[in-house]
């Protein structure tokens, strides 16, 4: 059996428990410091290994306890998973060199709760069963908490307090969900029950789609689909900036999972079930999108607004997601990566803004003057074009072939949509950035001069490599959208996955 | 049996929702807490209501259903009670910290007869 598929989960818990060894301030930052990016590394390079193994379409099939998979926990890799696992460690490298130049020393565990947080998430993506996926959801929210709260104190805890409920309630509903889903089907293999979906006699169909329509309920709640954003845009905006930047990927995950229960069980072959909640993610897809170019116009804190541009590209790739046709999909797949990206750079270069305002913060309607407001200004215009969508940056190529790719009857609503979501994104973005970086006060001749925030060379080099990753996804466009597009042919055609899990024998174990 | 467990659901789950839409911080807790025994209970279930059977295997018993209890809820049902049990932990641990820096349980942080809540950035610390 190959090992390597469990890699992304053991590595960064390995990881997590070595940097709680060396804690103890006898060690000092540096330490820590060394044993998160060995970690760092070392997942990295397993991330890689995946990605290439996997480019072929192969589906890598892991037994844990070397039970059949119907009975067991069987993790997958394929190369949706692979991308997903991509998109995640590159993101985090930049999350923890910005955490590198001060804040993990301040928020007690930072370390061990940042390595947490990617088991939970890399374990998400390479989960081959239902309730495993609960589990790491759970671990990566637990995880979140920590980072979330960690090192703060007032507004922060009631933030904390309702994330944590809101949350918690969430995950009730998802154990709910599993329970009747065992109870219906019989197996929480989502393999085994893509099978198992095309067979339901009639009477117990109800039940059934009661409970996809709770999970896809649950997911939505994750993905802050309306009108389950509400906790997103406060909870977001009050986290440290390298935490607000990891947790761009969070809402990714429930896409992810919305992205896997449709290809697998609402497939053409699902019979019934076929298509099932598309068209609602759609609509709902279309509100959300107005609503958050909305949100973005009213946003008085600048962080607020990049949350609201967290919930604009989670509805677009659902949009993307419900309309199920390959071209929107690969363009959808494309779009993920370079929109966490733009949005985690974002949350770095509002942390850089803030920190130079000093008592003004990130509020827009207080004109305050910025020391050394040159490369934030320059940062942040290149991250505005980006998740815009304006040209020559990937968030445009995204943008472009999705709306290319949609079918003829749906296009009014979808081009408005996006497109005035778009128009809505570039004019709260101009308004931030004139009333931020050009309508400062002229500095008085004699006025003591403000005093310089100090910034660390590595703060600027976490954003720049984030908006480098953007960049790079333009230049590499043509090879990127086709791995993307290869990856939507897997998701349209999911039998060579379910061959693949289903026809996995144990090795040891007399199935 | 089936009578009982299910009304025990019920209940159990009509007390979450109504403990988790009150105001006060220890209201919520406990309502999540509810939550979660009635989740445990239903995912029991779902392995089938059956007496006297164990769900581990045992000599000369033939392995199939017709003698043994269904296991993998059971398992189901511990990992959820671990998990749920932290999650207790967390918020309580949680709501202690708000009440404290915001001399408030309420889970807004502040009485609603008392007008906007306290504008405290702790950005700054």
């Amino acid at each position: 059996m190959n090992h390597l598929v469990i890699l992304p989960i053991l590595v960064p818990l390995l990881g997590a428990s070595l940097s709680l060894f060396v804690e103890h301030r006898r060690y000092g930052p540096r330490v820590q410091r060394a044993v998160a990016w060995t970690a760092m590394a070392a997942l990295f390079a397993s991330v890689l290994l995946l990605f290439a193994r996997t480019a072929d379409g192969a589906a890598m099939v892991y037994l844990v306890g070397d039970w059949p998979s119907r009975l067991g926990i069987a993790l997958v890799a394929d190369r949706l998973s692979a991308w997903m696992l991509l998109t995640t460690v590159l993101l985090a490298v930049g999350c923890l060199m910005h955490a590198c130049s001060g804040w993990d020393r301040r928020a007690p565990h930072f370390h061990a709760l940042f390595q947490f947080q990617l088991v939970g998430l890399n374990g998400a993506f390479l989960t081959g069963d239902i309730f495993n996926l609960f589990v790491f959801f759970e671990v990566m929210l637990i995880a979140s908490y920590g980072l979330l709260l960690s090192g703060g104190r007032g507004l922060r805890m009631r933030i904390g307090l309702h994330y944590v409920v809101f949350n918690v309630t969430a995950s009730t509903l998802f154990l709910i969900a599993l329970g009747l889903l065992y109870a219906s089907l019989g197996s929480l293999n989502m393999a085994e029950l893509s099978q198992r979906i095309a067979e339901v006699p009639p009477s117990h169909l109800v039940l059934v789609k009661a409970t996809m329509g709770l999970l896809l309920l649950v997911f939505c709640a994750k993905a802050a689909l309306m009108p389950l954003y509400l906790w997103l845009p406060e909870s977001y905006a009050r986290a440290p900036a390298a935490v607000a930047a990891l947790f761009a990927i969070m809402t990714k995950v429930g896409l992810y999972a919305v992205l896997r229960v449709q290809s697998l069980w609402f497939g053409d072959e699902a019979g019934a079930m076929a298509g099932y909640g598309r068209d609602w993610l759609l609509w709902a897809g279309v509100a959300t999108l107005v609503l958050g170019g909305l949100g973005v116009l009213a946003a008085v804190r600048l962080r607020v607004l990049i949350s609201y541009l967290v919930v604009i590209s989670a509805a677009t790739l659902f949009i993307a997601f419900s309309l199920g046709n390959q071209q929107v999909l690969a363009a959808g797949l494309y779009y993920l990566p370079h929109s966490t990206f733009v949005a985690a750079a974002l949350f770095l270069i509002a942390d850089l803004i803030r920190r130079r305002r000093g008592g003004a913060s990130d509020r827009k309607e207080i004109i305050a003057p910025m020391p050394g407001k040159e490369t934030p200004a320059v940062l942040f215009l290149i991250a505005a074009v980006s998740i815009a969508g304006l040209p020559p940056l990937s968030g445009f190529l995204a943008k472009a072939a999705l709306l290319q790719g949609v079918p003829a009857g749906l296009t009014a609503p979808v081009w408005i949509a996006v497109l005035g979501s778009s128009l809505l994104v570039i004019m709260g973005l101009a308004r931030a950035g004139i009333r931020l970086f050009w309508r400062v006060p002229a500095a008085e001749p004699d006025a003591p001069k403000p005093r310089k925030a100090p910034t660390r060379r590595i703060e600027l080099l976490a954003a720049c490599v984030l908006l480098l990753y953007g960049i790079g996804m333009t230049v590499f466009a043509a090879p990127l959208l086709r791995h993307a597009d290869a990856i939507a042919s897997d998701l349209l055609q999911p039998s060579g996955y379910v061959e693949q899990v289903r026809g996995t024998p144990p090795e040891i174990r007399q199935p | 049996m089936e009578l009982a467990l299910a009304s025990a659901i019920g209940v159990l789950t009509m007390l979450g929702v109504y403990l988790l839409l009150r105001a006060r911080s220890f209201d919520v807790i406990l309502g999540m807490t509810f939550l979660s025994y009635a989740t445990n209970l239903l995912i029991f279930s779902g392995g089938r209501l059956v007496q006297g059977k164990a769900p581990v295997l045992k000599e000369g018993l033939d392995s199939n259903l017709g003698n043994y209890t269904d296991p993998l809820p059971q398992a189901l049902v511990l990992t959820a009670i671990v998990i749920a049990f932290a999650m207790t932990a967390v918020s309580i641990v949680l709501a202690i910290r708000s009440r404290s820096d915001n001399h408030s349980d309420h889970v807004d942080a502040h009485e609603p007869d008392e007008g906007s809540p306290p504008r405290r950035d702790e950005d700054h610390a």
